[in-house]
């Protein structure tokens, strides 16, 4: 074919480029990633009765929205267990999703809103971990943190605060207490949560969240981000009552109601002394 | 002679022994202040603005405001080691090493919070009982000129100490500078030394901030309570008080005494604030780097309405010969504030046009007698108010778990609709108080008596009313005006009389044409006759009741 063959014209010429190039690409990005971050998917070693735990616990809390193969189901509002969101396919998620949807409360979902909302675990540790055991024996994921993958002794405190206000405290605030998003949604406040928590937010990005993967943030830089939430939720307030903890709006309505409050209060105190 | 007099012909002797200043000491400390708790507003600015200077100097004495890096090693841990300039650095130093410095710092951000609204409140006094009329209409002016350059003052110290949260501000600031058509680019580059944040700004706003400023705002201050002085203080219509008298305490000892009693009250409520609440953790914001943000980034309560009507305005641009003109910016950061503030300091002569009244006015109005006024600044008032709130829609959003983007919809809607509806209603409650009070002038007060006539008509029996509060009724007829009535359209010939009158009267309509007519003199008598016959038949009745 010479160069100047109609053939390179036709349209499925061009839709065959595009296909090329897009395995191409994707291919490319599989296998760098899976080099990128070999180490860390799967490392959970779970025993076969943990895992059948978990089978049977998935069976009857997760399946009717995640599929019984973790295939996920879509949404589908002819589906009484499933009228309106789509419960996305859990293949490869890894322990660490399970473990954070799951013991933070947000799984199973209690009431479908703009976005799923944390509250009181409805499974054991134990369960949890038997959940998280069978998702993962599915396929390789994020892995749970080990103790000293959370042990923040050595992690630096400056370099954490600055690590945060680099990638956390534009949606999370400044003193980690959260933020509004778009349409309802919103970047909760991480001042209640727990180490393995973080960690296992940053590494998977539920909802809303980017994934902060190793690679992004490395596990130094996570423990070291996960010590200054700690530092800054210790700190004593060294100015007083810290007021939410969310910038000049507060401050400015103590200002108006309480403050011009009490002197409005003194001077009609002063004004009525004069009759 | 008293005690005080004595004092005070003590005092002015020996000055006047000494500067022959005598005479005018003797007579302005004996001169008289009228009394009301409204009229102490103006007092709460004054007082923290003096805070504001002490606490000042004492901050100087210790900030540096050099936008040179420095790596930080001081007290505050979680900041060891990290790179930041020395106004942040020094800012630092000052709420964590300087004695008394974190204490300091947060009696000079509560009374810098405090100066404004107290400006604000007050201003709200003058305008809502018309004591901008004349002679004091270049007060206003002033007054007006003094809130704008409080707001300036304000922001510029808040964008000083260059952490995380002051450098996010001066950011938008720029963004709103580089918006103004044409020079906008420029004018930034003239501002920041070149790109934004460089480092020549803070070193220039901290000239402005201790320097500029303060002196223009002290020079207009002084202005200000001169003016006081010399046009003497307005009062509320009552007993014996006229618009050619002043009642009330004599400088000193009375109000020298409470004014001084005032400050201290002022000083300690912010000193106790400052104690007790944090204010600007800056720690916590970390230092300013342009490519880091916080959710909640907020400005101080003064700029949250600008920063409101930002987030209001919808994303409006035009494209004029490949250049962007941005109205999102433009509209709310510069135009409305604009038209805002020129209203606001015309306001004196755009009601004169509608009354046509020359004459002086010493006594202030009570707001229901002047209803178009007090309907117009509820109306103004409704606005401000909705795009404040609109500054802190995210904290709102997050705090009731609403939608952020419903509730920009919905302030939106609102700053269309809820103005003229709160224009109206006020204008109709004080119609409606103005009847009330009429009636009040004319039959007296109800006394929950109700009588049964022996024709078996029931009357409620009205008893009259005392001399201070018809005092204080009566004044209706000082703030009434009946609307402007338009000339003949052509003189007698026949030439067509000029548009400028034309507009004056549609704008005195719009004001009075809608009114309540306080009673004449020969109405409330008749009124008061028929209410002393109602008492002469009660009494028998009553007597009878309680000899059962």
């Amino acid at each position: 074919m010479s160069a100047g063959s109609p053939r390179r014209r036709r349209p499925i010429a061009t839709a065959a480029l595009v296909t090329v190039g897009l395995v191409l690409m994707g291919g490319l990005y599989a296998a760098a990633s899976s080099l990128a971050s070999p180490a860390r998917a799967g490392t959970n070693e779970a025993s076969p009765e943990l895992i059948s735990q978990g089978a049977q616990l998935y069976k009857e809390g997760c399946a009717s929205c995640h599929g019984l193969n973790l295939e996920g189901v879509p949404a589908d509002s002819t589906n009484k267990a499933n009228p309106k969101v789509n419960g996305p396919t859990l293949i490869g998620v890894g322990a660490a999703a399970v473990d954070f949807q799951v013991s933070t409360g947000r799984m199973p979902v209690g009431a479908y809103g703009k976005q799923v909302v944390a509250g009181r675990s409805s499974y054991t540790e134990e369960e949890t971990s038997a959940l998280a055991a069978y998702v993962a024996s599915f396929a390789p994921g994020p892995a749970i943190p080990s103790k000293e993958d959370l042990d923040t002794t050595d992690a630096s405190l400056a370099e954490g605060g600055e690590l945060f206000r680099t990638n956390c405290s534009q949606c999370h605030n400044f003193a980690a207490q959260g933020g509004a998003l778009s349409d309802g949604t919103f970047a909760p406040s991480i001042d209640p949560s727990q180490p393995n928590h973080i960690w296992e937010a940053m590494l998977t990005g539920p909802q809303n969240m980017p994934v902060f993967n190793d690679t992004t943030v490395n596990p130094d830089e996570k423990r070291a981000i996960i010590k200054y939430i700690a530092s800054i939720k210790a700190e004593s307030n060294p100015g007083g009552a810290p007021l939410g903890r969310v910038g000049p709006v507060s401050e400015g309505l103590l200002l108006w109601t309480l403050g011009l409050g009490a002197l409005i209060a003194c001077s009609v105190w002063l004004g009525a002394k004069a009759k | 002679m008293s005690t005080t007099q004595r004092a005070v012909a003590t005092t002015t002797t020996w000055i006047d022994d000494r500067i022959g200043a005598g005479k005018w000491l003797k007579k302005n400390l004996r001169k008289v202040f009228p009394d009301h708790w409204s009229f102490m507003l103006g007092e709460i600015a004054l007082y923290s603005f003096i805070l504001l200077l002490l606490t000042g100097v004492y901050l100087t004495l210790f900030f540096n405001p050099s936008m040179k890096e420095v790596i930080y090693n001081g007290s505050y841990a979680p900041l060891n080691g990290i790179s930041m300039t020395q106004a942040y650095e020094s800012t630092l130093r000052v709420s964590f090493d300087v004695r008394g410095g974190l204490l300091v710092r947060q009696i000079h951000h509560w009374a810098a919070l405090l100066f404004v609204a107290s400006v604000s409140v007050h201003m709200l006094r003058i305008f809502f009982t018309g004591a901008f009329r004349k002679p004091r209409e270049l007060n206003w002016v002033i007054g007006v000129g003094l809130m704008t350059l409080a707001i300036l003052e304000g922001f510029a110290g808040y964008s000083l100490p260059d952490d995380l949260l002051s450098g996010t501000g001066l950011r938008i600031a720029q963004g709103i500078v580089l918006a103004i058509p044409l020079v906008g680019s420029y004018v930034s580059s003239f501002l920041f030394g070149g790109e934004f944040p460089g480092t020549d700004f803070i070193p220039r706003l901290y000239s402005i901030h201790i320097l500029l400023i303060p002196g223009i705002l002290l020079g207009t201050l002084t202005a200000h309570l001169l003016l006081v002085w010399y046009q003497k203080h307005t009062q509320f219509p009552g007993p014996g008080r006229t618009n050619k008298n002043v009642v009330g305490f004599p400088l000193f000892p009375v109000y020298t005494a409470k004014a001084g009693g005032f400050f201290f009250i002022v000083s300690g409520i912010i000193t106790l604030m400052s104690a007790m609440f944090t204010i600007n953790p800056i720690w916590l914001y970390g230092p300013y780097v342009p490519d880091q943000v916080t959710a909640g980034s907020q400005p101080d309560w003064y700029i949250g309405w600008l920063d409101g009507a930002v987030r209001v305005i919808p994303n409006w641009e035009t494209v004029i010969f490949g250049h962007n003109i941005s109205w999102n910016i433009l509209l709310p950061a510069l135009i409305i504030p604009g038209i805002m503030f020129t209203l606001l300091a015309l306001y004196p002569w755009i009601e004169a046009k509608a009354t046509g009244d020359k004459s002086e006015h010493h006594l202030l109005d009570r707001p229901r007698n002047a209803p178009t006024r007090t309907g117009l600044g509820a109306m103004g008032l409704s606005f401000y108010i909705l795009i404040w709130i609109s500054g802190g829609n995210d904290i709102i959003a997050q705090a009731f778990s609403w939608s952020i983007n419903s509730i920009t919809w919905t302030i939106r809607v609102l700053l269309i609709v809820l103005p003229p509806v709160v224009f109206i209603i006020t204008r109709r409650i004080c119609l409606g108080l103005q009847r009330r009070d009429r009636d009040k002038l004319i039959h007296g007060r109800e006394t929950g008596i109700i009588k049964r006539m022996p024709s078996g008509e029931y009357l409620e029996v009205h008893a009259p009313i005392s001399e201070a509060s018809r005092a204080k009724l009566i004044s209706a007829r000082e703030s009434h005006y009946a609307p402007l009535e338009a000339g003949p359209s052509h003189d007698e010939n026949g030439v067509k009389a000029p548009k400028k009158g034309r507009l004056g009267v549609k704008l005195s309509n719009f004001y009075f044409a809608n009114r309540v007519v306080p009673p004449t003199d020969e109405e409330i008598a008749e009124g008061q006759h028929h209410a002393a016959d109602d008492l002469e038949t009660v009494r028998p009745s009553g007597q009878i009741t309680s000899g059962h």
